[in-house]
């Protein structure tokens, strides 16, 4: 199927996308990678008056070290955040799981702010961004704000960015040294996670320090599993010691019932990927 | 309507086109390059796979408008002065194709993995080619040939 008709500005600076999103208001839908988009577009379930294309924006799209911080640009490529070393040297959480984010041709489109904007709960890259403990910076007529990653995600492909914004890049705190692990559970190629688990884990000697888990589809927004980071510290990263405290993986979440798992086996999922993510990460 | 102009496979071709024009309509409608397939509505089958800008991207996923003043080369654009690309040549040697419908897709999608990494084990193979379904042959041959085709390009 092709989309219905609608009509095309592709501004080249960010006020003059702001601009457009101003004149045409819920008319308007912004168009990135347009990966998951045009799919949507295509079967109608959407109809807009206006695509905005940011895809000619220079200034959306590259990544930067800005001293305790990486500033991934919104329409980078999720190949180009995969090839760069700035990314896997700091933030080396987003790099394992651009890796499996669906496959090579849509990760040569799809972008880093695009699929963050889009906030699928099944989506991959949340969880990492919430784990790093990531800042968003969205721009209005009237100026940018910086909203972080617990008030970023607010429910099923509902984000912060309100009507008329853009998100123009995501800064990631530095993360130099830790060790990292996306465990993605899929049954098909090229897929959204069934769940999946975002590790980040800094261990001195054998023993975990410090500790940040991220799940996957285990609700309407990427969720933090509290319990176990806090479990983690000070043990060492053996089998046993990560399982226990993977244990309390699915703690205060609310995993969705489908054809691909139920609610329990979702929960149940959650502490097997931790286990998996958490020991990968330490090295073990 | 909205004006492009782009090149595709050496050419420099320019129309206007309705902005939601698929690239893969563009392709197939206005230039008659129907050697670029569609094999499915939604984006996950590679048979539509072309090189925009020198990487693979899905065709149907992408509009005719993205793709102005780019570079875009398809299945019929890989082949010089009659000679077989390397991967097309391997893909018939081979026998990596039954119905041949993935063919043109799998053919892009390997050449572009082949242009990252000249050399792939065949888990890298497998991977590689994640966005790329055949409904016949299993993929064991279309493994074969981009093993073949590397070995032929060392
Ligand atoms: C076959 C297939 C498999 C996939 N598999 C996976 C997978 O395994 N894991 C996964 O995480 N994703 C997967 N995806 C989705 C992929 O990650 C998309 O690239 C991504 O979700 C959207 O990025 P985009 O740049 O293409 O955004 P677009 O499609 O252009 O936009 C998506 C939405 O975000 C909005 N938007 C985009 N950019 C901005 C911005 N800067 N500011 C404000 N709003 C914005 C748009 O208006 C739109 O509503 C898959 C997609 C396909 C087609
Ligand atoms: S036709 Fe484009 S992916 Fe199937
Ligand atoms: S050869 Fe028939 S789909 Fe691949």
């Amino acid at each position: 199927m092709i989309p219905a008709q609608f009509d095309y500005v592709a501004p080249t600076s960010v006020d003059e996308a702001l601009a457009a999103l101003a004149e045409r208001g819920d008319d308007a839908k912004v168009i990135a990678g347009g990966q998951s988009l045009l799919p949507v577009l295509r079967m109608r379930l959407n109809a807009p008056e206006v695509v905005i294309d940011i895809g000619r924006i220079d200034a959306l799209r590259g990544i930067r070290d800005d001293g305790d911080a990486i500033v991934i640009g919104a329409t980078t490529t999720h190949a180009e955040v995969g090839a760069s070393s700035l990314v896997y040297d700091n933030a080396a959480l987003v790099t394992k799981a651009v890796e499996h984010l669906a496959d090579a041709q849509i990760r040569h489109r799809g972008t880093f702010g695009g699929a963050l904007a889009h906030a699928d709960p099944a989506g991959d890259l949340g969880a990492p961004a919430l784990a790093l403990g990531a800042q968003f910076v969205i721009a209005g007529t009237g100026g940018t704000r910086t909203v972080g990653a617990d008030e970023f995600f607010v429910d099923l492909f509902e984000t912060a960015i309100g009507d008329g914004e853009l998100l123009t890049e995501v800064r990631i705190p530095k993360h130099t040294g830790w060790g990292a692990h996306y465990e993605k559970f899929v049954r098909v190629a090229h897929q959204w996670p069934i769940v999946a688990v975002a590790a980040t884990v800094k261990a001195d000697g054998g023993t975990i320090s410090e500790a940040r888990v991220g799940l996957t589809n285990m609700g309407s927004t990427p969720l933090r599993a509290t319990a176990v980071e806090q479990a983690l510290v000070g043990q060492p990263a053996t089998e046993d010691a990560v399982r226990q405290a993977a244990a309390a993986a699915a703690e205060g979440t609310n995993p969705p019932s489908d054809l691909n798992g139920d609610r329990d086996y979702r929960r149940h999922l959650a502490t097997v990927l931790t286990r998996r993510a958490v020991l990968a990460a330490a090295g073990g | 309507m909205t004006k492009i102009q782009l090149t595709v496979d050496g050419d420099t071709v320019s129309d206007d086109v309705e902005p939601r024009m698929l690239l893969v309509q563009y392709l197939r409608e206005k230039l008659g390059k129907t050697g670029t397939v569609i094999g499915c509505d939604t984006s996950n089958c590679g048979a539509c796979t072309v090189h925009l800008d020198g990487k693979s991207v899905k065709s149907c996923n992408v509009l005719a408008v993205q793709a102005d003043g780019r570079e875009v080369t398809t299945i019929e654009g890989l082949a010089t002065n009659g000679e077989l690309h390397p991967v097309q040549a391997a893909f018939h040697e081979c026998h990596a194709l039954q119905c041949g419908f993935c063919t043109p897709g799998m053919i892009m999608q390997s050449v572009d993995l082949l242009n990252d990494n000249p050399n792939p084990s065949e888990e890298e193979i497998r991977l590689g080619l994640e966005g790329n379904l055949c409904r016949c042959t299993g993929y064991h041959n279309i493994v074969k040939a981009v093993q073949t085709a590397a070995g032929g390009a060392s």
